[in-house]
């Protein structure tokens, strides 16, 4: 064949060019910023107003903070080492960390048991959030609660075994009725527990608690961000279930359930938290004879669990009513039973819908504890605009102290926000 | 009355809501009230009752061993715990007085920190023995809210701060100023009572809080800041540069601030009330927390310094405490004027005169009934 060709080809590239970049016009930062920054004459002044308003933010907030006092024994001391230069004055912060975490009250030596606590939260909450992980660990879940409140409030270690036998005995009983009946498995088991609590309490000898292996701290003496959370992770994980029955009982066939959850949901809703916690912390105590009456803590963390169970039922309802009709059907014509169609049919489903809803008055939820601080508790909050504030070292600071209280607020609900996101993709099986 | 912001706003709310409990206690027969309030008053009076049946304060705080005393949840100067969690103050410098007169030990206190929202309620459940948290003495809270206030520890009244700049002397030359003013509070009444006495016109900047007064005042927002000299005075004192702004010499409201306790049990409120008395006329007589001991050790010249210090007689008795109560709640942090000199005088931050709350023999108001 080539020979037939009379004239030869001058020149056969027998390799392939190198590959050039593109030009710079586009490809690489250049087009970038031509494409996002600058593409009309419109986006281009935007840009730029934009790039001055930052420039001014950060020109005028970051010598505040970048040259910050760390030390100082007060806002005259920091003001002194400042000597008129703009700085925060973040001393109050080193000062009173400890004040800020644990109130005020709470007895310094014995500061590693809260923290404790805290570590082990993160333990009792994996196997509850990560389903993925193995079910065994649900048992230090189920022994977090108790353990907890050993080491945050101390005291005879007889109370929180007993409450915990009361719960074993209460699942034992629960265990042995279900089969035949739901309810007779239910009430049993709380008649079982409550029998368990009373002879408990009559056991516990008076003054256990003085010389107990834990010192015992009184309720009234927590405080700080540790107060938050405690009210947060208690009234979030109780209002949990107890929305899922007050939805479930809002859909009941039986007019009394029907009638009690839809009175007390609306009711609830209706009325603000921060009257609740009025009720809980004025009222109450007139009701109650001097001295005796049912401690603050306990008091506040129902309602704020009722005021957050009665928005978590409606949420699930939602998700409740979003099931096509034929899911309860299908599992009617099973022959399962009420129960068992709930758990094992419906509420999985019901419950992936709510995520966000449930999720979103969760974080709500966790914010509303810094209302306590107007019924003197002293959360967060509450030791910011009293002792601290009001403190002579450190009374007219506040930008330093708000910003650290909402970035401890941030990192935990923007925690909660990208756990449930994960959760959603994790659970979602639908084709969108 | 006060450097937190709404407390007097919220005083009115709670007069009315326990005025009306508390008076269908009282008139049980009345059945207008009874009617509408039937069920809330009922489980008051039983509240009340049980308050009542546990009359006698005095006995329950000696078999306590410890005294129950409500303050602020943190006012500068008056009541405010430390770094370490120990509170100090002017106002809790009374309670601990209290509390070694009746007990022999100014640390048997229990703090009890209150708002301006939960004080008066937490004293009328028996929660607190008594209620130190510069409150100010009035007609209602005495008669109608059923509270014994057994005497008067600071003379508060409204003042004005105004930036030196400014130059105004008096606040009758600030004829069309601008006046921050916490909203729903008897300052902004007094503020409008005083303007229209004076037949002036200003201009009211509503604030909520004090401390967003404060930095309103700062930002130049406006030309004058109203509220209690003695909140002026510990606002100022945080200010940067203190010495630019100035509190102009016009008073224009009382403010009586004192301990209060519970209507109906005199014994306690007779050992409140002259514990309070034992620190005025500590400082009249010139008993300090540096000769006390001296002094109580045996009988001296002076007889009336004999009895209060019960080196002779027998008040200490008749009180239903020991002898030697007065000698224990002065020797806890001093006399009347030690204890505004360490707190808010003129040597703290705050800087206080003593002005009207000096002893009645230099001008003041500060007067004992005498120890005999």
């Amino acid at each position: 064949m080539s020979n037939s060709n009379s004239s030869p080809v001058a020149f056969v590239r027998e390799t392939f060019l190198d590959e050039q970049p593109a030009p710079t016009s586009a490809a690489g930062p250049v087009k970038w910023v031509k494409d996002n920054l600058f593409p009309t004459w419109a986006n281009a002044l935007l840009t730029v107003v934009a790039l001055y308003m930052v420039y001014v933010l950060l020109s005028s907030s970051m010598p505040w903070l970048l040259s910050g006092v760390w030390n100082a024994e007060s806002l005259a001391g920091c003001r002194e080492v400042l000597d008129g230069q703009t700085g925060a004055c973040f001393a109050v912060l080193t000062e009173r960390w400890n004040q800020l975490l644990f109130g005020f009250k709470y007895p310094p030596d014995q500061y590693w048991r809260p923290t404790l606590a805290f570590a082990l939260m993160f333990a009792a909450l994996a196997p509850v959030l990560f389903f993925d992980l193995p079910r065994k660990l649900l048992i230090v879940t189920a022994l977090f609660p108790f353990v907890a409140y050993w080491l945050i409030w101390g005291g005879t270690i007889l109370a929180p075994i007993f409450a915990l036998l009361g719960v074993i005995a209460g699942y034992v009983v629960y265990e042995r009725f279900v089969k035949g009946s739901f309810a007779a498995g239910f009430l049993g088991g709380v008649a079982a527990a409550f029998v368990v609590w009373i002879i408990g309490g009559m056991l516990i000898p008076e003054g256990a608690s003085e010389n107990a292996l834990l010192s015992a701290v009184p309720s009234r003496d927590l405080g700080g961000f540790m107060l938050n959370m405690m009210l947060g992770l208690t009234c979030v994980s109780l209002s949990v279930p107890l929305g899922i029955a007050l939805a479930l009982g809002r859909q009941s066939d039986l007019p009394l359930i029907k009638v009690i959850c839809v009175v007390f949901i609306e009711f609830i809703r209706g009325v603000p938290l921060i009257t609740l916690l009025f009720v809980a912390s004025v009222m109450l105590s007139y009701f109650f004879p001097p001295n005796t009456g049912v401690d603050l803590f306990l008091r506040v963390v129902i309602m704020i669990t009722m005021f957050s169970a009665a928005y978590i039922a409606e949420v699930i309802r939602g998700g409740l009513a979003a099931l096509p009709k034929g899911q309860y059907e299908a599992a009617d014509s099973l022959g399962l039973d009420y129960a068992q169609a709930m758990r094992l049919i419906i509420l999985p489903q019901a419950l992936k819908i709510s995520i966000p809803g449930i999720v979103n008055v969760a974080v709500g939820l966790f914010k509303d504890t810094v209302l306590v601080s107007v019924i003197s508790m002293f959360d967060l909050v509450g030791m910011i605009r009293g002792p601290i504030v009001a403190s002579t070292d450190w009374n007219g600071i506040y930008w330093e102290l708000y910003l650290f209280a909402s970035v401890l607020f941030f990192v935990v609900c923007y925690g909660i926000s990208q756990y449930s996101q994960w959760l959603e993709r994790r659970l979602a099986t639908d084709h969108r | 009355m006060s450097l937190e912001g709404q407390s007097l706003r919220q005083f009115d709310s709670a007069s009315k809501w326990s005025g009306k409990t508390v008076c269908s206690k009282a008139d049980i027969q009345e059945e207008v009230i009874m009617k509408k309030t039937v069920f809330l008053g009922a489980l008051t009076v039983a509240g009340l009752a049980a308050g009542v049946a546990a009359a006698g304060t005095l006995d329950d705080v000696k078999a306590r061993g410890k005294l129950n005393c409500g303050v602020t949840t943190g006012l500068v100067g008056f009541a405010a715990p430390d770094a370490n969690g120990e509170w100090s103050g002017f106002d809790v410098a009374v309670c601990r007085a209290v509390a070694a007169a009746v007990l022999g030990d100014g640390n048997a206190v229990e703090f009890v920190p209150t708002t301006g929202k939960t004080r008066f309620t937490a004293l009328a459940s028996g929660e607190i023995d008594m209620l130190a948290r510069n409150t100010t003495w009035t007609f209602s809270r005495d008669v109608d809210l059923k509270f014994t206030f057994v005497g008067v520890n600071y003379y508060d009244g409204q003042g004005f701060m105004a930036p030196k700049e400014l130059g105004v002397s008096s606040a009758k030359e600030l004829d069309g100023a601008t006046v921050c003013i916490q909203t729903g509070t008897t300052t902004e009444l007094n503020l409008a009572d005083f303007f229209r006495a004076n037949n002036i016109s200003y201009e009211p900047v509503p604030i909520e809080t004090n401390s967003e007064a404060q930095q309103q005042y700062l930002a130049g927002a406006c030309d004058v800041f109203t509220t209690d000299a003695s909140g002026l005075a510990a606002t100022r004192a945080t200010f940067e540069n203190p010495g630019d702004h100035i509190l102009l010499p016009e008073i224009v409201s009382k403010e009586p601030l004192g301990p209060l306790v519970r209507h109906g049990d005199n014994e306690w409120g007779d050992a409140v009330r002259w514990t309070l008395n034992a620190l005025i006329t500590a400082e009249e007589l010139g008993v300090t927390s540096a000769n006390i001991a001296d002094m109580s050790a045996s009988a001296g010249n002076n007889p009336e310094i004999n009895r209060l210090l019960g080196t002779e007689g027998n008040l200490g008795e008749m009180l239903g405490l020991s002898a030697d109560w007065a000698k224990n709640a002065i020797a806890v942090s001093g006399n009347y004027g030690e204890i505004f000199e360490k707190n808010i005088g003129e040597s703290t931050p705050i800087g206080l005169a003593r002005g009207l709350n000096a002893q009645w023999t230099d001008g003041g108001l500060i007067y004992s009934p005498p120890f005999r």
